[in-house]
């Protein structure tokens, strides 16, 4: 038996693409959970409204101090317990957008103090209501700055999206154990997945690598 | 029906399974960190090109895919590790690359004047770096290197899936047996929670110690003497 077959490696290409379509449509959308669920609970810390701001204080500080993967055993195996069923593929997504939601919460608190003092006593000299200063001035500016990082937590969504693969979602790692447990042929099927990824997240670090130089002012 | 607390001994000892995987994972990491990043750093490209492949590499492919390659796939090669030696090489040569763009990027950020001034001192550069660089550099280094702690902690959950017993390996087949899912997996969730707390405290612990040192250092030889012993 040859260590590496090429043969095998060219024929399972196919199935592991598809594999990483579900990976990068698992990373869209969790990613887009992320974005928006960061921003209200950057925006809900920001104004200190008393127990509320605390008890997303502790969300934020209790998601980063847990393990992704019991994370995702505790949305797959808990939540039908008490009563609340959901298809995989959905609690998988959900699931890795509320993790990296408590990252991107502090990138935009980063962004938000980041702001001029001015520029909020401004908005309320032209008393302008809150909304509007915080989605016309604040929200604005302080997303520039932060584009990078956020992209940085793009990439490395992708990779850990391969944990998913614990709860019987089938996508690129998922796929990739498949082949190798039907076939008993690790190798191949692995190794393709992780140049995959690495093929995706490399391209991808070097580009925010850009980003950063143009978004980032340099102290 | 078996309870949580008959399975109590047997978290225990997934817990020590934990901390012990952390804290190997830990001093590799470190290792790792120090020698891709000072190589990184360095004139020679023969040095500095491997350490940027690697670090690119092992960030690029992912954490579970590099567990898994380590766990299913080397044996094809011939090379059998066991799970836990698996699981502590993947986590280590992982966030040994993320850590080596601390040590590169803090020892490079602060290079410049120190750098100069070593070298006006007639300083070698291994004298520089040794005595210089990476002394001053590793205060600054602190709060990355706890977050990758962190992360190193947390990410000791996927030796579950090399088969290694440890926290969240036993809570999952404890699980099977109880039927208590919600209780071992919110008790784990906590364990978990508490050493990531503990991990954050140390590394602010080991902050102000810095801090202090340096206060204390500044005191006992105040720049102005020596700046007089020179130029008297």
């Amino acid at each position: 038996m040859n260590i590496w077959d090429n043969a095998f490696a060219i024929e399972i290409i196919p199935i592991l693409l598809q594999g990483l379509w579900l990976t990068v449509q698992i990373t869209f959308f969790s990613f887009l959970i992320s974005l928006v669920v960061g921003l209200l609970v950057a925006i809900i810390r920001f104004l200190r409204i008393p127990v509320v701001s605390h008890i997303f204080d502790f969300y934020v500080s209790f998601i980063r101090g847990t393990p992704l993967l019991v994370q995702a055993y505790v949305a797959y195996f808990v939540l039908p317990q008490v009563g609340l069923t959901f298809e995989v593929l959905a609690t998988g997504i959900v699931v890795l957008g509320l993790n990296y939601s408590a990252y991107t919460a502090e990138v935009y608190r980063a962004g938000i103090e980041q702001l001029p003092k001015g520029q909020w006593e401004a908005a309320r000299a032209l008393s302008l209501p809150p909304l509007r200063t915080w989605f016309r001035i604040v929200v604005p500016q302080a997303v520039r700055p932060i584009i990078p990082v956020l992209g940085n937590y793009l990439i490395m969504m992708f990779k850990d999206s391969a944990i998913l693969s614990s709860i019987t979602i089938i996508e690129l790692m998922g796929t990739a154990l498949q082949i190798g447990s039907n076939f008993y042929r690790y190798l191949e099927p692995i190794t393709i997945a992780g140049l995959m990824y690495l093929i995706i997240s490399f391209p991808c670090s070097l580009l925010i690598r850009r980003l950063e130089h143009r978004f980032v002012p340099t102290h | 029906m078996l309870s949580v607390l008959d399975f109590a001994p047997l978290l225990l000892q997934g817990l020590l399974v934990t901390i012990l995987v952390t804290v190997l994972g830990a001093l590799l990491t470190v290792v790792v960190a120090f020698t891709a990043g000072l190589s990184g750093l360095s004139k020679h490209w023969f040095l500095r090109w491997p350490s940027s492949i690697f670090v690119e590499f092992f960030r690029g492919s992912g954490l579970l895919v590099q567990m898994f390659w380590f766990f299913y796939a080397l044996p094809f090669l011939g090379i059998q590790l066991a799970p836990l030696l698996a699981g502590v090489l993947a986590l280590g040569l992982n966030e040994g690359a993320y850590a080596a763009e601390v040590v590169r990027g803090t020892i490079r950020s602060r290079a410049k004047g120190q750098t100069e001034a070593a070298i006006a001192l007639g300083m070698s550069p291994s004298l520089r770096m040794r005595r210089i660089l990476i002394p001053q550099s590793i205060p600054a280094m602190l709060p990355a290197f706890g977050n990758v702690m962190v992360d190193l902690l947390k990410n000791t959950s996927l030796v579950s899936l090399v088969t290694v017993a440890d926290l969240t390996w036993r809570a999952f087949n404890a699980r099977t047996v109880t039927g208590q899912t919600v209780t071992l997996f919110l008790t784990i969730l906590v364990l978990y929670y508490i050493m990531s707390l503990l991990i954050g405290w140390l590394t602010r612990w080991l902050e102000r110690r810095f801090a202090l040192d340096r206060k204390s250092l500044a005191k006992a030889k105040p720049l102005k003497s020596l700046v007089g012993g020179i130029s008297s």
